[in-house]
């Protein structure tokens, strides 16, 4: 487990190594009016100056080694327009708590109303609960999330009397946004745990867990509810990492200083280091989330091995 | 078959139908029915087709049905509507009597949903914008799944491709979206096609991972195993055995894509990279909305967009849940 463990950090690592480099190049290619808000009345020489300082006009690859030097001590740079000369990782460290709060109380808050939905709707299958569960898990999902969230806001802060800023000392400004942010997820759960019990219900362990005379009960959780979590135990990490990434609409609606929004807001004003800050923030994140769930999958089920190659590749 | 006819089976039948008549009289409720090969025939071999089926079985879902007809509708209607008596150009700024812009006017009869802040007919741009969308959302979904289903075929199963599709997938998952909408947006001119490109280049990866899982289930079944040792060329296995299997999950693929991309383009106008506001669509006619929401009697600039986007998003979605259960052949019976 350990070797295949550092095996596979050693792969991510080269992973993230691409990445950065592709997201290095590509954002190279952004036109260079951009790095100059006067543009236009500049001379040629004083464009080559102003690139010069930023080291925009050295070869690519000279660019390339400087910044992997950087990275290798521990220095993702200053940022350029967004926060003039404030280190990267200090800019982020202000931005990144708010969104990991807004996020995970959003994930716990789906999970205690999606999973009980999700098993009360199938064990009411075909019944009325089942089909408004059903209806309400078809309109979050189809329609896009820009567009409830508008609404959420419009009658929500009509209805509880509150500002359409968000203050993180009021604990009445946090319901809105994180109701908002957990709807989808919410359908998701739901979706997927009735599924997923449905298709387990007729199952010959059930029908033997039955025929032995166990209460509907005691099946429903102590079997299929914990088969069922095992799959999602595996998206768990990423879901709780993710929350790092913020929510551009939510973020921005609510007027939240996180850190949704800011990598487009960044790349609209093509501040670098800032760009590729980030970039590598979620690149960590997304290659964290899949190793750690991975490895709580092996936890909670013992059929599940690294090191083996499934026999029937079932 | 031949068993049947035999002299002794005749007898049989004719001694138990004069039992079953002395015994319960049953002569009115039941009688033998006549041994006839047609009949026969056809229980043994039957004239099952895929798609006749898949489509019965589709037309007994009358909600999807009721709401295909609907979608062809809305469909229908947005490419005529420009050619009916009584519209107007969706960016024309209509004048009022005393020479300014009718701005934000109430619906009427002349304007049937209101005008917008610069004074154009919104009725005629919900309509151009219904359009748009719906081209953007169809040729979007239309391009994913024809890169997706290619790569995720190989991917899943070309042994050898594994490795590098995997990686390359790794790679290409976590450069954000953003940079490249953005990039595309700097490099090409803004409007319907760009925004097509730029939603195809980054949605076929999707696609194409969500192809592979599928194909993975599949690749090592016996059937493509037996195809595989009689040495049948990857090319026709892929093209034979995989594919139509999977129809039924990629249909329902492409049906949730054209709503996803629909969505998507309202998400690209909010972050400012949508297309120019003379190309009226869902997501900028949304967004322009969004900006008056506050006063509560222009609010309808909002609504209106708002409810035909749910429309239309809401039909592919159940369609799609529907076709996809229609094409799935257990439920052919």
């Amino acid at each position: 487990m350990l070797k295949y463990l550092a095996k596979r950090i050693a792969r991510s690592l080269l992973t993230l190594f691409f990445i950065l480099t592709i997201v290095f190049i590509l954002v190279r290619q952004m036109p260079i009016e951009g790095y100059f808000p006067n543009f236009e009345k500049m001379t040629q020489s004083q464009i080559d100056n102003g690139l010069h300082q930023m080291g925009l006009d050295q070869p690519m690859t000279v660019q390339l080694v400087n910044f992997f030097r950087g990275l290798f001590h521990g220095d993702l740079g200053v940022s350029r327009v967004y926060n003039r000369g404030k280190p990267v990782w200090d800019i982020l460290k202000t931005k990144i708590p708010i969104s990991i709060q807004l996020g995970s109380m959003s994930i716990l808050f789906s999970m205690i109303v999606g999973l009980p939905m999700g098993i009360h709707m199938a064990q009411r299958k075909g019944k009325l609960p089942d089909h408004l569960g059903t209806a309400f898990i078809v309109l979050i999902q189809a329609v896009p999330a820009a567009v409830y969230y508008l609404f959420i806001q419009l009658y929500g802060t009509e209805l509880l009397q509150i500002k359409l800023r968000f203050d993180p000392g009021d604990w009445r400004s946090w319901i809105l946004p994180v109701l908002s942010l957990s709807l989808g997820n919410i359908a998701y759960y739901a979706m997927w745990i009735r599924r997923y019990m449905v298709d387990e219900s007729t199952k010959d362990y059930i029908m033997l867990a039955r025929i032995k005379g166990c209460n509907e009960r005691r099946i429903m959780f102590r079997h299929i509810f914990r088969n069922a979590f095992v799959p999602m135990a595996q998206y768990l990490p990423t879901s709780f990492l993710n929350t790092v990434i913020g929510s551009i609409y939510i973020e921005s609606l609510w007027s939240i200083k996180g850190m949704g929004g800011l990598l487009v807001d960044v790349i609209h004003k093509q501040d670098n280091n800032m760009i590729l800050g980030i970039v590598l923030l979620f690149a960590c994140v997304g290659i964290i989330g899949l190793i750690l769930g991975d490895v709580l999958m092996v936890l909670f089920d013992p059929r599940i091995s690294f090191t083996k190659k499934g026999g029937d590749g079932a | 078959m031949s068993l049947l006819k035999h002299p002794q089976v005749e007898r049989l039948e004719d001694h138990v139908s004069d039992a079953l008549k002395q015994e319960i009289g049953a002569e009115k409720l039941f009688s033998i029915a006549p041994f006839s090969e047609e009949q026969a025939e056809l229980t043994g071999s039957s004239d099952y087709s895929y798609w006749r089926s898949t489509f019965r079985a589709f037309r007994r879902h009358w909600v999807a049905m009721g709401l295909l007809v609907l979608l062809l509708a809305i469909l229908v209607f947005t490419f005529i509507q420009p050619y009916l008596p009584g519209q107007f150009d969706a960016n024309a700024i209509t004048n009022g009597e005393n020479g300014l812009p009718l701005k934000n006017q109430p619906a009427d009869a002349v304007h049937w949903l209101g005008t917008n802040s610069i004074g154009q007919d919104l009725w005629s741009r919900v309509w151009a914008g219904t359009r748009n969308s719906l081209i953007i959302g169809i040729s979007v979904a239309l391009i994913e799944a024809a890169i997706g289903i290619l790569v995720g075929i190989l991917w899943g199963y070309v042994r050898q491709l594994d490795f590098l599709l995997t990686e390359l997938y790794n790679i290409l998952d976590n450069i954000p979206t953003t940079i490249v909408l953005i990039l595309v947006s700097f490099l090409l001119r803004p409007g319907m096609t760009t925004i097509i490109f730029a939603l195809s280049i980054t949605g076929w990866i999707g696609m194409a991972r969500f192809v592979r899982n599928q194909v993975l289930i599949i690749r090592d079944r016996d059937y493509n195993v037996a195809s595989r040792t009689l040495g049948t060329s990857t090319w026709r296995i892929m093209t034979r055995n995989l594919l139509p299997y999977l129809v039924s999950v990629i249909m329902l693929r492409m049906a949730l894509s054209i709503p996803g991309a629909i969505g998507s383009e309202v998400f690209i106008t909010y972050i400012g990279l949508g297309l120019p506001i003379e190309v009226c669509s869902l997501g900028n006619l949304i967004n322009e909305g969004r900006k008056l929401m506050m006063s509560p009697n222009l609010r309808y600039q909002l609504i209106y967009p708002t409810i035909i986007l749910s429309i239309v998003t809401v039909s592919f979605y159940i369609i799609g849940n529907a076709f996809s259960d229609a094409a799935d052949p257990r439920n052919h019976l």
